[in-house]
């Protein structure tokens, strides 16, 4: 066995009566990427944190490299060569990729740092060469709220590692990424290993935590269930694999992977329909019909106009030209309100941008966009707070959220437990269309499965959905109808059945343009 | 045209520099992510400390260290009040204001057994410089200008160059974009608020002494007529940048110029209008820039660690 990177013994760290964590130990191999699962809320960022000084544990040791050590914040950890990627962006959208890389390191002395011109050329230089190394292509000069977030992603992980990590925590760096650029982020990754990187993964995704982790470990409620080596013929697909999986999701979460359940074919008019519709800018003339009883999914590169296309469907965003009828009426003169009150539903792509205010309660953030009407509004000038409680108390058990209490600040919660509420709070309104925007993003294996149960239950019903997701394994698992959007146009479409990953593939990157399709 | 002569753009100086000084402050402060609505307070106390001390000592110059002294004072209460205990940042920093307000006027009677207006002081005086001053058109402007109005412009420069080149100034930014970023790239934020936040009294507090040992010789309550608030108008205006904001300031200075020109000269315009116009500037300002303004996104959020 190698000698231990980082070890942590008996860490505890409760908040009010919940236990985040609870004597957790865990050891950490020099030179290998090691898997730390777990349900949402399981206590994983938090361990993290803890590692990275960002929090500080009620008990516990930490060792790294074999000496303990006592961080009492970021800065601490940053110098014992431990560098961490949030759950949630931590760069700063105002400041250039190269100002956000050298934040924080750039001179040592206190003095210093008042009256010397700080070197952003010299910054610049070394981001390009940092990110020539990994093959990112970062531009240094690049403001940060201008960049995809697969460059985000990038970005952070160029930022973890720019004062010369050994350590490299990364908290759920794929839940965002399209599969090619999660596929470019596993190639760093094994390369860093090679290079003699530790690297800590936390992921809900089981297929990149078996070709990537030497070891993982278990987390449930704040505790460590188990421990297990990943032998390298588990890595590559086929038996073995099959059965290492089944064995982790047991641990995980006590139980079996739960199935998503088959469907019927149903055949009913159209809810959404938008002919040529453009918005001057990203949208170019889009055509699009999506039927009752059918979940259309929409896949594609990001920023192919996937996000204005809701933007403009929700009514955030000003139409140029064309038509969108939500069940043959024309919405496009409407507010986003009166499409609410319509029958639209939707899940924001980026939840802390536009689905929840991070420092109002549970309770605040279930009744969202209910303000002015049943269910807890008798009169305009009345909101009942003992029926929002009610409300917020049925969504956190349909959805299973799990929080401390209906009154703690939505961003004490786990980030899979904010996701869950706002999908719970949706689904509440019984859509006529649903915009469901990476739906699942951060959540663990029963909360997707129970997301996937739950459209298909709309789609039973006979509403419509319309899915965008970069998980092409979610798509195929609940979709009827996959759409490929390029330059903020449909250029491809096919039922599910038939739909072939190679033509997908070639519509998605624009190869197809030539063929008839 | 004897009203747009360089006399009045001295006394637009005169009247620009006590608004470009707290101006300063309020950026610092905010650009760290502390809102300062308490810069008229803050001016009002440095005001106060410049002419006692100069009352006791006779000597000006320290009386400007002990406006500075009270302006980190200040700075220090309303860090502590917002950082420290994480109170809501516009209530503190108003009971800054009112608290300012208080205090400088019932200290004057304590101080000189008088009300209102304290007994006179020395002057910070102001500087001829030589070969310049005899410059015509422009003489005038180099024999009644003070070291603190140049120091005033040498200042900003610092600021600017501090916050906009420097590490530091990224480490403030940083911290007033996103205190919890700041936070994970190992920035010390507390420290740095608090820092921020005390110079920013001492800003204020200095115009609040140009008040009162340069442009007068005296205290009196309530002396500095709401420039505190032009000062945030002026950032707004400014958009939280080092020379639109001062040329914002500058402005202001140059519209209560005019007014006081134009109670001289007569003008046909009631002088009383003119008397609001930087206000009304300054409203304009508010009410058309408001909406759109890239105030830094961690302003008025405290910080807290898990
Ligand atoms: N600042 C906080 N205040 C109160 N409770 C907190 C806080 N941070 C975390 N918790 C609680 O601690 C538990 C563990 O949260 P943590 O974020 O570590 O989960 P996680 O395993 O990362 O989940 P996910 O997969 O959803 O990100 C949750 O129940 C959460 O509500
Ligand atoms: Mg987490």
């Amino acid at each position: 066995m190698r000698s231990a990177a980082v070890r942590l013994v008996d860490i505890s760290k409760s908040y009010g009566d919940v236990w985040a964590n609870k004597d957790i130990s865990l050891t950490v191999e020099e030179a290998s990427i090691h898997g730390l699962l777990g349900e949402n809320g399981a206590g994983k960022s938090t361990l993290m944190k803890i590692l990275f000084g960002m929090v500080s544990p009620d008990s516990g040791l930490l060792e790294v490299n074999g000496q303990p050590a006592a961080f009492r914040s970021s800065a601490d950890a940053l110098e014992h060569g431990i560098g961490m990627v949030q759950q949630h962006f931590s760069l700063i959208g105002t400041f250039t990729v190269a100002e956000n890389l050298i934040l924080g390191r750039g001179s040592q002395s206190f003095g210093g740092r008042w009256v010397k011109r700080l070197d952003l050329k010299a910054a610049a230089q070394r981001t390009r060469e940092l990110s020539d190394r990994f093959g990112f292509g970062i531009d240094p000069f690049a403001l940060c709220h201008d960049l995809s977030v697969g460059a985000r992603q990038k970005v952070e992980i160029l930022k973890a590692l720019w004062g010369g990590a050994t350590t490299l925590v990364l908290d759920e760096p794929t839940a965002a990424l399209s599969p090619p650029e999660a596929e470019e982020l596993y190639e760093v990754l094994e390369r860093l290993r090679r290079e003699g990187t530790t690297v800590i993964l936390i992921s809900h995704k089981l297929p990149e935590v078996m070709r990537l982790c030497d070891r993982v470990t278990v987390l449930r409620d704040g505790a460590v269930v188990g421990d297990r080596e990943i032998a390298l013929a588990a890595r590559r697909p086929g038996g073995q694999r099959a059965a290492m999986e089944a064995d982790l999701v047991q641990l995980m979460i006590g139980r079996e992977r739960p199935v998503v359940s088959q469907r019927a074919p149903r055949d009913l008019p159209p809810v959404l329909s938008i002919r040529e519709l453009s918005d001057g800018k990203r949208i170019d003339g889009l055509d699009l019909t999506v039927n009752g009883g059918e979940i259309l999914a929409i896949v594609g590169v990001e920023g192919n106009g996937q996000s204005e296309l809701v933007e403009l469907l929700i009514g955030q965003r000003k139409r140029i030209s064309g038509a969108v009828e939500l069940d043959g009426t024309d919405i496009t003169a409407l507010s986003t309100k009166q499409r609410f009150d319509k029958g639209l539903a939707h899940i924001a792509e980026d939840r802390h941008a536009s689905a929840i205010a991070d420092s109002m309660s549970l309770t605040d953030n279930a009744s969202f966009g209910f303000i002015d009407g049943a269910p807890f509004a008798p009169t305009p000038f009345w909101l009942s707070r003992r029926l929002r409680s009610r409300f917020a108390a049925l969504l956190v058990a349909r959805q299973n959220v799990r929080a401390s209490s209906p009154d703690a600040l939505i961003e004490s919660l786990s980030g899979g437990n904010q996701q869950k509420l706002v999908v719970a709070r949706e689904l509440a309104r019984a859509p006529r269309l649903m915009i469901a925007a990476q739906p699942t993003r951060g959540l663990d294996i029963a909360s997707t499965t129970a997301v996937h149960e739950a459209l298909l239950a709309l789609r039973d019903r006979g509403s419509a959905v319309l899915l965008l997701s970069l998980d092409l394994t979610e798509v195929f698992t609940v979709a009827d109808r996959i759409a490929v959007i390029r330059g903020g146009r449909i250029v491809g479409e096919s039922p599910i059945a038939t739909a072939d990953a190679t033509q997908i593939g070639q519509w998605m990157s624009g190869a197809a343009s030539k063929e008839p399709v | 045209m004897d009203i747009l002569t360089i006399s009045l753009v001295i006394s637009a100086i005169h009247l620009g520099v006590p608004i470009i000084l707290p101006m300063l402050g309020g950026l610092v402060s905010e650009r760290s992510g502390v809102m300062n609505i308490g810069l008229e307070g803050m001016m009002l106390g440095g005001a106060l400390a410049a002419v006692a001390v100069t009352f006791i000592t006779g000597n000006p110059w320290l009386g400007l260290l002990g406006a500075i002294v009270s302006g980190l004072l200040s700075g220090l209460i309303l860090a502590i009040l917002t950082v420290t205990l994480r109170g809501n940042q516009v209530v503190a920093s108003t009971a800054i204001n009112l608290i300012g307000a208080g205090i400088t006027a019932a200290l004057v009677p304590i101080i000189w057994g008088v009300d209102g207006t304290s007994p006179s002081v020395p002057k910070i005086p102001s500087m001829t410089i030589p070969g310049l001053s005899d410059l015509p058109v422009v003489g005038p402007l180099f024999s009644s200008l003070t070291a603190m109005d140049y120091g005033t412009f040498v200042l900003a420069i610092v600021v600017w160059w501090v916050l906009f080149r420097t590490d530091a100034g990224l480490r403030i930014r940083a911290v007033g974009e996103s205190a919890e970023s700041a936070d994970a790239a190992g920035i010390a934020v507390v420290r740095t608020r608090f820092i921020a936040v005390m110079t920013s009294g001492a800003f204020a507090a200095l115009g609040g002494a140009y008040l009162s040992i340069v442009t007068l010789d005296v205290f009196q309550a309530s002396m500095t007529q709401g420039r505190g608030y032009l000062a945030l108008a002026a950032l707004v205006f400014g958009k939280w940048r080092v020379w639109p904001a001062l040329a914002a300031c500058i402005v202001f200075g140059l519209a209560d110029a005019f007014a006081l020109r134009s109670q001289i000269v007569g003008i046909g315009i009631p002088h009383e209008l003119l008397l609001a116009l930087p206000y009304v500037l300054a409203l304009v300002a508010l009410a058309t820039f408001v909406g759109r303004t890239s105030a830094p996104a961690g302003v008025g959020k405290p910080f807290v660690r898990a």
